[in-house]
Parts: C-alpha cells; sequence; structure tokens
C-alpha cells in the first residue's frame, strides 16, 4: 500500500454536500487545469509555496539550503527552482523561515491516523447529517488498497462519504468504490473533446463514458461544472453538456461554479505560471442554469 | 418571517433610553444619610437598613416617562445613576473623572458635587464597607489584589447575581408581609438563641414589604394626577390603567400580563435600590412565569401579540435605563462600561422536566431582534426537548453579528446544579444570570467573588514566588524555572503556587462575606429568595437555600498553550534551555525572534482538538477545580469555579511580562475557555471538541465565544450549521456558546494585524482559505463584500 499525499484536513466543511462535513484534500491530479484554483493539487510530490509578500529579506533561508537556489538580488529574494531539489522532501528553507512566508504543501498521512482524525468529528456529521468528502487534486487515481481501507472502515462507522472526482480514471475504480459513496460529485468541464484536452492536458473519452457508466451503475451524483466563458461558456458548450445529460446520466442536482480568480497567487507561490480568464458576470451564470432548467434538470445551483 | 418592528411608542421609548446621557444622581445618598441620622444606634442592623430602605421608597423623586406602560426608575428619571456610599464613597476626584472622561462619562451636577464634599463625604468616608474591607484583608491578600493576582468584586458592590423565581408572580408584599408575621408568632424564645437576630431580621423584611405597598400607592397617585391633566383620551387611559395596575402590585399578587410585568419591575427597582448588586438581578424563566398570565389574558380577550409585544418592550426599555453604578478609585479608571448583567433566560424546561417553550418565549425572542439594547442581555437555554423552530429563531437573530442571544445547554446546567447538591426541580428551574454563571433561580445566593489569575500565578512559579513585575514576594520560595528538570517538577511547583493563591483568595473572600452578613444585610432581597423567611436570616448571612461563593479562573487558553511549549521545546526535544527561554521571556522576545517563532508557530496549541495541548489544559484546568471545590465559605455553603472573564482577560494581561505562549508583555489573555486570540486553525468544530474536553460539569459555567463571517452563517443552510454546531456542542456537555459575526471592521483590523488573527476563516469563492494566507488584493475584495445581509 502506497501511503498518499494530502494537502489539507478540513473540518467544519460545510459548503459540498449535506451538513457539517470534513473534506479530504489528496494531492495529485492527472489533469492540469490551466484555471486550477488549487494548482498545488496537480503534482503528487510535497512542494514548497513562496509568499513574498511575507518575506522580509532577512537571508535566513539563503544559508540554510545546500544547493545555493536562493540570493538576494535587487533587495528581493529569488528562487532558482531548477537547481532546487527539495531536500528529499524536506525543504530546509522552509523550517529556516521564521516570518512564514515558506509553506510546505504535501504531507504523508497514515490510514490510521487519517481515520482518526475523520473520527473525530462524528458527533457533528451525526448531529447535521453530514459526513467525510474526500476531494482532491483526484481522489480516483491514489492508492486504490488505502482508498477502499479507508471507504469500508467509514462505511463500519456509519459515516457517509462523498467523493468529488474529475473522472479521470479507469471504470474499475469507480466500481470498486460505488458501494461506499454516498453521492458523487463529478466534474465536467467540456464536452468538446478538443477544448477538454486544450485546457486540461486531457481527452474527456474516458470522463463522459465512466459518467455514464456511473449513472447506470445507480451512483447518485452531483455534476460540478467550472464555468468559464472563454472555454465552456458559450450556449452551444453548454448546449453540448446538457444534451448528453439528458440521454445518458441521471443527475441528483447540477452545480454552476463560476469562475473566480483567487488561486492566482498561489501559482506565483509556486514558481508556476497559470493563465487567467474572465469572471462570468452574475447574469450569464443565470442565463447558463436557464439553459438547464429548460432541458428538465435540475435543481441547479450557482456556485457550491 | 416577518418582524413587526417596532411601534411608534417603543421607537421614542427606546430613543430617549440610547440617546439620554447618564448621569449621577445623589438623592438616594442623600436620602439614605437623613435615615441613618434619624434611626442609626436606635435600631439593630437589619432594621436600620429596612428602615434606610422605607425612607427611599417614600422619599425618592418619582417619574413616569412619556407613553411609557411600565413604570418606576432607579434614579430619578432614565440614565440617572444613584450612588451607593454605605458601600464605598467616591471621592470628589473620582466625581470629576466620572464627569470629565469622554467615554463612559457620568455627569455631575454643581449641586451633586458640594452635596458630596459636605455631606456625603463627611458621614460616610470612613464607615463604608469598602473601608471595612481594606482593614480587615491581610497585607499578604492585599499586595495580590494590588498586583493582579486576582480581583475581589465585593470590594465596591454589594454581593450580586441573585435571580427571581416564579414566586414574583405568584405573591404580592402583603402575602409575604403575612408569611413573615407568622415567622415571627412562631420564634422559639424559650429556647433558640438566635431568636431576637431572627426577629430582628423579620422585623427589617416587615419594614420593607410596607416599603414596596408605600411605593406603589404612590405610583398609582401619580399616574391618576397624571390622568386627570392629560388632554390626550388614550394616554388618560392608559395612564388610568398604569393607576390601575400599581393599586394592585406590588401589595397583592398580579392579576393581569401588564401587571405581572409590572410587578417584577417593582421588585427589580427595590433589589437595585436596596444595594447596588451589579444590577444582576434577573426576573428568572420570564418566559415560564408570564405565559399563565399570557394565556388567561388572551383567552379573555385582553390581550394579543402585539400588545404583549409592546409590554416587553417596554420593560426592555425600563433595564436599559439602569446604567451600572459608576465604581472608585483605579477601578472607576478602568471600568469601561454602563453595561450591568440583567440576564433573561428563555426557553429550557420546566420544574416537572417538560420542555419550557411556550408563546412567550417566541414573543421574547422577537423583542430581543427589535429592541437590540444591550440591557437586558439574553440568552436562550437549549435542551434536548428545544423545538429546532425556537432553536433556528434564536441563530437567526444571533447571526446578525451583536452578540445576542448567548445559547446554554439545559441538561448540562441540570447536572451541574444537581452535582452542586440541588434538588432535581430546584435544578430545572435554574440557569444562569450574569455573563454565565449556574444558579438556583429565587433559591440560592451565588455570589462572584473575583477573577483568578492562572497565567499570572504560572509566571511567578518560574520566578520562585516572586512577582518579577511588581517586584514583591507574593508566592511560595519552591523553586526558579532553572531549578525544574522535568515537566512533572514544574507542574508540582505550578500546583502549590496555585494552592498558595487560593488559600490567599479565600481568607479574603470568607472576611468579607462575614463584613456584609454582619454590617450589610439586604432585607428586602431575603424577602424573595426562599428560605430566608422561614430560617429567619439574611440572604447576605446564609438565609439562603443554597450558598454558593464562585471564583472565576481566567486565561486557561493562555496557560495551557505556555505550558505545552515548554513541554515540547525544553523538555521533550530540548531545542529551547529554559535559560534562553526566560531571558527571552525578560527581554519580551527582542532579538529573540526565533524564540518566539519557536512557541509561536511550532507548538501544541489549545483550540485544535490536538491531545498534546488538551490534555494539558484538561489537567491545569482539574488542578484549579479540585483546589477550589468545596471549600466551605462562611454562609454554609461552598466555594466552586467558573472559567469567564468578563473583560479582565485585558487587565490580567496588563500586569505581566511576556509568556510562554508567544504573548508579548501586556497584551490580553486568552478569553473565557476560548482558544488564544487567533490560534485555533482547525475551524469551530475543533474548537468545540478542544473546549468539552474540559469538565464543565463540575463548574458554575464556562464561557465560549466563537468568531464567524457572514458567509458562513449565511442562507437556511448557515442557519442549519450554527444550529447544528449548537447541539453538537451541547451534546459533548458544553455549558455556553456565543457567536460574533465578524463585520467588516474586523477583517480591516485582520489585514493590519494578521498575527492576531490567524484563526479567521473565510469563505473565498466555492471555498475556504484562512483571510492572513489570501492576497491583499483579495482580502480587499472580500472587505468589500462582508456587508452583506442574510
Amino acid at each position: 500500500m502506497k501511503i498518499p499525499t494530502f494537502i489539507n484536513i478540513q473540518r467544519y466543511s460545510i459548503h459540498d454536500g449535506q451538513g457539517i462535513r470534513t473534506t479530504v484534500f489528496f494531492k495529485g491530479c492527472p489533469l492540469r487545469c490551466v484555471w486550477c484554483h488549487n494548482p498545488e493539487s496537480q503534482s503528487f510530490q510535497r512542494q514548497l509555496l513562496f509568499d513574498s509578500s511575507k518575506c522580509c529579506v532577512c537571508g535566513a533561508c539563503i544559508a540554510s539550503c545546500p544547493q545555493s537556489a536562493l540570493s538576494i538580488t535587487e533587495g528581493t529574494l529569488r528562487t532558482n527552482w531548477s537547481q532546487c531539489n527539495a531536500c528529499d522532501c524536506d525543504f530546509r528553507c522552509e523550517a529556516a523561515c521564521i516570518h512564514e512566508a515558506r509553506f510546505l504543501s504535501g504531507e504523508q498521512i497514515s490510514l490510521e491516523k487519517l481515520l482518526k482524525l475523520l473520527l473525530r468529528d462524528r458527533t457533528f456529521y451525526e448531529e447535521s447529517g453530514g459526513g467525510v468528502t474526500l476531494s482532491g487534486g483526484e481522489v480516483m487515481v491514489q492508492d486504490m488498497d488505502y482508498l477502499l481501507q479507508l471507504l469500508q472502515k467509514l462505511k463500519q462507522e456509519e459515516i457517509s462519504v462523498n467523493i468529488d472526482t474529475c473522472g479521470y480514471c479507469s471504470y474499475e475504480c469507480l466500481e470498486q468504490v460505488l458501494p461506499y459513496v454516498d453521492t458523487f460529485l463529478y466534474d465536467m468541464k467540456a464536452f468538446s473533446d478538443e477544448i477538454h484536452r486544450q485546457y486540461t492536458g486531457v481527452s474527456n473519452q474516458l470522463i463522459l463514458d465512466n459518467l455514464k457508466r456511473l449513472s447506470q451503475g445507480g451512483a447518485k451524483i452531483n455534476l460540478r461544472i467550472p464555468v468559464i466563458c472563454e472555454v465552456n461558456g458559450s450556449d452551444e458548450e453548454m448546449g453540448r453538456m446538457i444534451a448528453f445529460v439528458k440521454e445518458h446520466v441521471r443527475l441528483t442536482q447540477v452545480n454552476l461554479l463560476p469562475y473566480h480568480r483567487a488561486g492566482s497567487d498561489k501559482w506565483e507561490r509556486l514558481g508556476m505560471k497559470g493563465e487567467t480568464f474572465c469572471p462570468p458576470s452574475p447574469q450569464r451564470m443565470e442565463e447558463l442554469k436557464q439553459l438547464w432548467l429548460d432541458a428538465g434538470i435540475g435543481p441547479v445551483y450557482i456556485g457550491g | 418571517m416577518e418582524l413587526r418592528g417596532m411601534n411608534e411608542r417603543i421607537r421614542a421609548l427606546r430613543q430617549q433610553s440610547v440617546s439620554t446621557q447618564p448621569r449621577l444622581s445623589l438623592e438616594r445618598a442623600d436620602l439614605e444619610t437623613d435615615a441613618y441620622e434619624k434611626y442609626e444606634g436606635c435600631v439593630s442592623i437589619p432594621e436600620l437598613r429596612a428602615l434606610v430602605f422605607r425612607h427611599l421608597m417614600e422619599n425618592k423623586t418619582l417619574c413616569i416617562n412619556e407613553g411609557e406602560l411600565i413604570v418606576g426608575e432607579k434614579g430619578d428619571g432614565p440614565q440617572a445613576a444613584p450612588t451607593f456610599p454605605e458601600l464605598c464613597c467616591h471621592t470628589l476626584e473620582d466625581m470629576q473623572i466620572m464627569n470629565d472622561r469622554e467615554l463612559i462619562s457620568f455627569k455631575v451636577s454643581d449641586a451633586d458635587m458640594e452635596l458630596q464634599k459636605n455631606k456625603i463625604i463627611p458621614f460616610w468616608e470612613k464607615r463604608s464597607i469598602r473601608n471595612k474591607i481594606l482593614n480587615a484583608v491581610s497585607p499578604q491578600w492585599r499586595d495580590c489584589y494590588e498586583s493582579g493576582i486576582f480581583t475581589e468584586f465585593m470590594e465596591q458592590r454589594g454581593p450580586g447575581h441573585t435571580v427571581g423565581s416564579e414566586n414574583l408572580f405568584k405573591k404580592g408584599f402583603l402575602d409575604y408581609q403575612q408569611e413573615i408575621n407568622e415567622a415571627i408568632a412562631a420564634l422559639d424564645f424559650q429556647n433558640d438563641p438566635e431568636a431576637l437576630s431572627k426577629k430582628e431580621e423579620l422585623n427589617a423584611m416587615s419594614i420593607c414589604c410596607d416599603a414596596m405597598v408605600i411605593l406603589g400607592k404612590r405610583y398609582e397617585a401619580l399616574a391618576r394626577k397624571e390622568a386627570a391633566s392629560c388632554s390626550d383620551p388614550q394616554r388618560k387611559s392608559e395612564l388610568l390603567q398604569i393607576a390601575e395596575n400599581c393599586a394592585v402590585v406590588p401589595a397583592h399578587r398580579p392579576q393581569t400580563f401588564w401587571q405581572a410585568i409590572q410587578m417584577y419591575w417593582f421588585v427589580h427597582l427595590g433589589v437595585t435600590t436596596e444595594l447596588n448588586p451589579w444590577d444582576a438581578y434577573s426576573p428568572g424563566r420570564l418566559d415560564q412565569h408570564l405565559n399563565p398570565y399570557y394565556q388567561n389574558d388572551v383567552q379573555q380577550g385582553i390581550l394579543d401579540d402585539a400588545k404583549a409585544l409592546e409590554l416587553l418592550e417596554c420593560l426592555w426599555v425600563k433595564f436599559n435605563n439602569q446604567p451600572a453604578p459608576p465604581k472608585v478609585g483605579i477601578t472607576l479608571k478602568e471600568s469601561s462600561t454602563y453595561t450591568d448583567f440583567a440576564n433573561i433566560n428563555t426557553g429550557g424546561i420546566t420544574a416537572d422536566g417538560e420542555d419550557g417553550v411556550n408563546p412567550v418565549s417566541y414573543l421574547i425572542l422577537d423583542c430581543m431582534d427589535e429592541m437590540r439594547l444591550l440591557q437586558p442581555s439574553s440568552n436562550v437555554q437549549i435542551s434536548r426537548k428545544t423545538p429546532q423552530r425556537f432553536l433556528k429563531r434564536a441563530c437567526e437573530i444571533s447571526r446578525k453579528g451583536w452578540g445576542q442571544p448567548a445559547f446554554y445547554n439545559t441538561e448540562e446546567i441540570i447536572q451541574e446544579l444537581m452535582n452542586a447538591g440541588k434538588t432535581i426541580e430546584d435544578a430545572r428551574k435554574g440557569g444562569t444570570s450574569g455573563c454565565v454563571e449556574t444558579g438556583a433561580f429565587g433559591n440560592e445566593a451565588y455570589i462572584l467573588t473575583g477573577y483568578f489569575n492562572l497565567p499570572k500565578i504560572f509566571e511567578i512559579t518560574l520566578h520562585n514566588g516572586l512577582d518579577p513585575v511588581s517586584g514583591k514576594q507574593l508566592g511560595l520560595p519552591c523553586g526558579s524555572a532553572e531549578d525544574f528538570h522535568t515537566y512533572e517538577q514544574l507542574m508540582e511547583a505550578y500546583q502549590k503556587q496555585i494552592e498558595h493563591f487560593v488559600h490567599i483568595k479565600v481568607d479574603g473572600s470568607n472576611r468579607i462575606e462575614s463584613i456584609y452578613a454582619k454590617y450589610m444585610p439586604v432585607p428586602f432581597l431575603s424577602i424573595i429568595t426562599n428560605d430566608c423567611i422561614s430560617r429567619g436570616k439574611d440572604y447576605n448571612a446564609g438565609g439562603t437555600r443554597y450558598n454558593t461563593s464562585y471564583i472565576q479562573g481566567v486565561g486557561i487558553g493562555t496557560i495551557t498553550d505556555s505550558l505545552a511549549a515548554i513541554k515540547k521545546h525544553v523538555y521533550e526535544e530540548k531545542n529551547l534551555s529554559m535559560k534562553e527561554l526566560m531571558d527571552a521571556l525578560h527581554a519580551n522576545f527582542e532579538g529573540y525572534e526565533a524564540v518566539r517563532h519557536l512557541l509561536l508557530n511550532c507548538s501544541p496549541k489549545y483550540g485544535n482538538d490536538d491531545d498534546a495541548a488538551d490534555n494539558i489544559m484538561k489537567e491545569v484546568f482539574g488542578i484549579y477545580q479540585k483546589c477550589v471545590t468545596g471549600r466551605p465559605n462562611m454562609r454554609g455553603g461552598q466555594y466552586r469555579i467558573n472559567m469567564l472573564p468578563t473583560t479582565c482577560h485585558v487587565y490580567f494581561g496588563e500586569v505581566m511580562l511576556a509568556s510562554p505562549d508567544g504573548r508579548l508583555a501586556g497584551r490580553p489573555l486568552s478569553e473565557g475557555i476560548s482558544p488564544v486570540q487567533g490560534r485555533d486553525s482547525q475551524g469551530p468544530t475543533a474548537v468545540i471538541r478542544s473546549a468539552a474536553k474540559m469538565d464543565h460539569i463540575s463548574t458554575g459555567g464556562t464561557l465560549l465565544n466563537q468568531k464567524f463571517t457572514p458567509s458562513n452563517v449565511a442562507g437556511e443552510k448557515g442557519l442549519d450549521n450554527m444550529a447544528h454546531l449548537i447541539r453538537s456542542y451541547f451534546n459533548l456537555d458544553g455549558h455556553h456558546i456565543q457567536f460574533n459575526v465578524v463585520d467588516r471592521q474586523t477583517l480591516l483590523e485582520a489585514q493590519k494585524h494578521p498575527e492576531d488573527y490567524k484563526d479567521l476563516i473565510v469563505r473565498v469563492a466555492g471555498y475556504s482559505d484562512f483571510f492572513h494566507n489570501l492576497s491583499r488584493a483579495l482580502q480587499d475584495e472580500i472587505i468589500n463584500r462582508t456587508e452583506q445581509s442574510f
């Protein structure tokens, strides 16, 4: 069993399903969505984020770096990322920084420890009809042994589990987890394969196929669509998604998630470059919502 | 739900209440001095106090405000604060400070200044209880008091925290007088050596009954007089009804809903005129007491919801018309509130264990919502039997962000009370008053004796018993920081020091209780609190059924985090020496930024459901709780603890150096049982789990503040989640929780001082993140949208 890496375990999560939940963010994703709000969720490795606004250029990190990847140039701290070898995932510069400008993302958590953590809020789940949400990154490409054992244990403890997935995995994996999952929060980013490839780096054939099969398998599915006007926000593209869903999928609800730029500084902190788009207007969101409703699919929520 | 909104009458009364400049009124002091000059030495002390009370009720200026339906003011008008020179006598300098300061000022007229100088000070300066107390306590007690180890409530104010019961609504003062006469007739002068003192006390109570009857008659006459000259026919008939009401109450038991409220208000005036128990007199379970009157009047067709609400709102205005009695000396300079501590419990269960929510409960919620006054403080008791509708309606008001109502756990309160020896029925009738203090309403004198500075005692522990701020040897010489080679040795020393200071505190409180019992009886309050009449004994002398003295522990978050950091870095990981830590504390971390970083950011913190910290909290709590609980007081009862600070955590922080949790010198301590400000990073469920690890049931009340941003509690779902959080905390036996919904101003502060707001989670867009982690631009955006309504 390979122990996965996690970005965060967020307790009192109240916006991704019924009741009070704990959301588990796995690290690592097969997609490379250019608008990703949490770009640190893409790599399976532990990563360092550097927030230059908190750096007071004290230079303590420079002394700690065995690779000489850090320097002060023109009064600002520079990182030569190509020289950084992550100190074997230890990132000594992080411990050296007392101003919290350096932040490590990614921690391996054993199954036993994770379960203990998830059970801590049991009272709240039981009182509110909540539970655990597995999210990411991507859950379905993590170690299946770990995932199945986690799901079985949670089921034993009578805790409801939702899985938030991009659907880019073998159907066998989905089939295996199906008995333990209350609701799938299933992402759909575009219907046209060309668009999907361009913005996420992968084809969506597998994703659409899995969605269809999961629905046939009797899963409860909430469809989640990030709305980016330049990518999937046209009437035509939305229309194609609607037509597919109408023909092949039974949904419990649709969430249209308006694109926002909140993640943009995270790309910078990772030393990566993301792409920014225009957030859709509330009016456009209403129009798109109406398209779904007109097709007889609902309920539809904006945001979520 | 649709709110009716205040009507014109209430709006005008509320406006008068909130816009009138508070002022001092020396009428009470003046009349009291006359009465002392006339009676002192001729009668027993209880009778003297009763004669003073009667003299006040016979002669005080009456006041019927335009449009009001419930009458009676403590002073000569709204926002007029009487003084209590028998407890503490203001100097002229005190009065000048009160008059001149910008915040929380009390205007003092030139005539009153003269009166104070020529009559009040000469008579009272050396006779005041405060003077007696300061002469009676030990030098050790004084040193500790002056160094901020503990405070003392009763040094300036009478024993407070007392709450009425259903008796108030079932008996008139002629009925009480009948009982008192029977008790006098039954005195046994053949065998009972206390018979005489009982007779004196009972006589005093009887005089107080007369005083109340006189007050009612005077108000009846005034209302008739005003009615006679009133040209507005509607107001004329209201004044006549007020006169009718005052002909019934307080002499007889009330007949209607309106009279029941007027009855309570007369009693409240009586309690707060007799002495000043911080105005912490409360009607107890008002919804249950009023409900029979409400039901009956509705059936008779003389009351509807609009009228009932209006009458409740008139009562609310009356509470708010009474500012807190101003203090003296240093305490006056520090005191920054007009607010006193009347606290109304709504909901809960009935004496026979059924759900206590009734139609009046919902009207009280509407009243809170519409009035939004700081006084009376309003809370709801939530039991397993409380309907979700009631809880959600209370949440709906609470999330508006002005801190009320607070939420209390009925089942936990009952367990607390029974654990302290109350009967099940008395426990069910009980509740909380003041801030969060538990009591058996109508049956108990539960007296708060002062706050107790747990982190300061630890500071002294690290300095071999020396207070490094005052330079005085206050504690025991049982080792300095570097002498403790293990965590266990450190804790052992801390425990010894806690025991030492509890001992000093209790020694002082016992002397003070004895002074009140001997020199400052309260015969009026004794009439209405069971079982003072049947025992012939005063409220202040142990006459009530239950007699508790509470000491309030402060700074549990600060002390827990301090110990957790030392345990980890000094004793376990050994990456910090005790010497370096002490040097850093003495330097207020200047030049020791890396040490502070270690303490602040790399140590277990209480409030994150982290057992490494929470177990230490339990350990410290256990030491304190066991050290205090069960010590006998001077009134036949016991000492117990609460965990609440009011605003004392600010003062207690000011008397301290930097602490090992990374707190800078002079900064506030943690408040209540909340985590250190900004140190809880795992969200509200983790805070609740940490707080619930404390054994609440062994206390007399704990206080937990939870901060939310509006988006966290928005919409129907937000309300549901708030309700779920409350029920979950109560399932875990939590005592109290209140919510602060963060406003724009707080976010602006958080932007300026991110280190103080590391716990602040905001809804960004489809997800939540720590506010301090967001870019400036995004923070600005969130600040801009935080004005939203629900």
